[in-house]
């Protein structure tokens, strides 16, 4: 408990968090609502997307699918990004060294590290969802909508999201211990986050057995499980795979990104 | 004995950084650890805390083994520098290393205090001098009142008055009875602060004894004329040139004997190695 108090202090007070956090509620609500609202209102290009889809995408009862939708790339990135540079960064600060010598076991350390990152990332969910409420409230008032609150499915769609946001935190903590340090884990991060997988998904299409692979991978098994809970017109988000199916894939990589990477701690010495 | 080790030993490939390394520190005492860049310092020490595997033999540290949450939480430590959150404040980093350790804030107060840094408790780390980044480093070592001090290296990088201060420091805790295991390439230091000493070389520890003992015995040095004369009175003396060196700590009867023989003393002055020599000897350093 000591070290999940000790991680959450310093990641709480960590300007980069709320950076990322920041960036993230800005994006979500720039693609997720203004741009939408000014494509309904005189915009001559609304990207196929009829009036109908584009109100109910801003409708406050789809909040829920509007949070997961965004998770599979950009928003999973910039989760990535958090998590390997707040793991990564402590081997330039030489805090990983202060931290594995102040007394709790390294599996201990490691635990506080994934247990204040997933507060951290829940509050990003939570931050997301009331975010995307505000505004959708917004812009159903002010158009006169008719309008509720969102239901059950909401609640699915959140679930989803924190599996997604799970899987991209154990990612980017793998990168940051695999590379001990936060430069060149954030650079693979976002490289696979935001540019392999789509390249692979372009071979895919030349290539079955590629293409298959394509939607198992971490982004792939995210845009699949966002795809089933509803969310869907962002870019990463797919319908190939059943929500279950998705779900256990997504499931086995917080396995073994954490697994990994608590294992490289605690085996490799800290030099 | 609070630290004791037996043929501890690292390999990386076929180097051996530490090879067979047997020390012991007592209860109480000041253990300089003392050896050239790269002699293997710090690599003993980080096995000491768990954060490196011994490749063989073992080592015990206040009875456990070690980098065990026993051994940790007994243990104090500053490895090659501070290391701490550049953004939050002195006092902030000291918090999130008690909650680690299981301490309260009046822990964190306490060590501020010892080290002398209340008043820029405040302050961002990032903003601190090296001296008050080093201090804070012993501060967050000071945390639960440990019973072993490890200190790596601590005057590293400080100025003149920094490296005062912090042999202050070290004197100051060792007064109140801290043992303390300062590991040093810095021979004056260690010769300052230390009852005991153990001279790593290319990995091996090549002595371990007090610094006098290290030193070795006081020798006289006397100029006279005739200096054979001098050397034919002054039994077991040895001539160097148109010096003798005279085992002899009763300068006053030697120098009497060679008056009242008529010979003239020029120049009677205790003659004696020191660390830095003896270091060099055993180093082959220079």
């Amino acid at each position: 408990m000591g070290s999940v108090k000790a991680e959450l202090l310093r990641l709480w007070k960590w300007p980069a968090t709320w950076v990322l956090i920041g960036v993230w509620l800005v994006m979500t609500l720039t693609f997720g609502y203004v741009f939408n609202y000014l494509a309904l209102n005189g915009g001559t290009n609304t990207r196929d997307l009829s009036q109908q889809q584009l109100i109910s995408a801003m409708q406050p009862e789809n909040v829920g699918a509007a949070v997961v939708r965004g998770l599979p790339m950009f928003g999973g990135a910039i989760i990535l990004v958090l998590a390997a540079l707040a793991v990564g960064s402590g081997y330039g600060w030489g805090t990983w060294k202060t931290t594995l010598t102040a007394g709790p076991r390294r599996v201990s350390a490691m635990a506080g590290t994934l247990g204040a990152l997933g507060i951290i990332v829940v509050v990003l969910v939570a931050l997301t969802f009331v975010v995307d409420l505000g505004a959708a409230v917004v812009v159903a008032t002010v158009e006169g909508w008719d309008w509720s609150l969102p239901g059950f499915d909401a609640v699915e769609a959140l679930g989803a999201s924190l599996l997604i946001a799970a899987m991209w935190t154990g990612f980017g903590v793998f990168l940051g211990v695999v590379t001990k340090g936060p430069a060149l884990s954030v650079g693979l991060g976002l490289m696979w986050a935001i540019v392999t997988e789509n390249l692979l998904r372009g071979v895919g299409s030349l290539l079955g057995p590629v293409e298959s692979l394509t939607k198992v991978l971490p982004g792939g098994s995210a845009g699949n499980l966002a795809g089933a809970v509803g969310g869907s017109g962002a870019p990463g988000v797919l319908n190939d795979l059943s929500g279950t199916t998705a779900a256990l894939f997504l499931v086995g990589y917080v396995v073994v990104f954490v697994g990994a990477a608590t294992l490289l701690k605690v085996r490799r010495d800290l030099v | 004995m609070i630290v004791t080790t037996e043929k501890l030993t690292k390999r990386y490939g076929d180097r051996a950084v530490v090879d067979e390394v047997s020390l012991s520190v007592r209860r109480g005492e000041v253990y300089g650890f003392l050896g050239p860049n790269g002699a293997g310092k710090t690599t003993t020490i980080r096995m000491l805390l768990g954060l490196v595997q011994p490749t063989s033999g073992s080592a015990q540290v206040l009875g456990e083994a070690p980098g065990t949450p026993r051994a940790l939480l007994k243990v104090g430590s500053l490895i090659e520098g501070p290391g701490f959150y550049p953004y939050l404040s002195g006092r902030d980093n000291l918090r999130v290393h008690a909650h680690r350790r299981g301490v309260g804030r009046t822990h964190v107060e306490a060590a501020l205090e010892q080290v002398d840094l209340v008043s820029a408790a405040g302050e961002k780390f990032r903003r601190y001098s090296l001296g008050m980044k080093q201090r804070l480093g012993v501060a967050a070592a000071l945390l639960g009142r440990p019973e072993l001090l490890i200190l790596d290296e601590p005057t590293n990088g400080l100025d003149p008055a920094g490296m005062a201060d912090m042999r202050d420091l070290v004197r100051a805790l060792a007064a109140q009875g801290q043992t303390v295991l300062l590991s040093s390439h810095l021979l004056g230091e260690v010769e300052e602060i230390c009852d005991r000493v153990g001279v790593i070389s290319q990995g091996r520890l090549v002595a371990e004894s007090t610094v006098e003992q290290l030193r070795g015995d006081t020798v006289l040095l006397i100029r006279a004329d005739p200096i054979e004369k001098a050397h034919v009175l002054i039994e077991g003396s040895a001539m160097h040139g148109d010096v003798l060196h005279v085992r002899e700590t009763d300068a006053g009867a030697l120098v009497r004997t060679l008056v009242r023989a008529d010979v003239d003393v020029r120049e009677v002055r205790p003659l004696r190695r020191t660390l830095e020599e003896v270091f060099f000897e055993m180093t082959g350093a220079a």
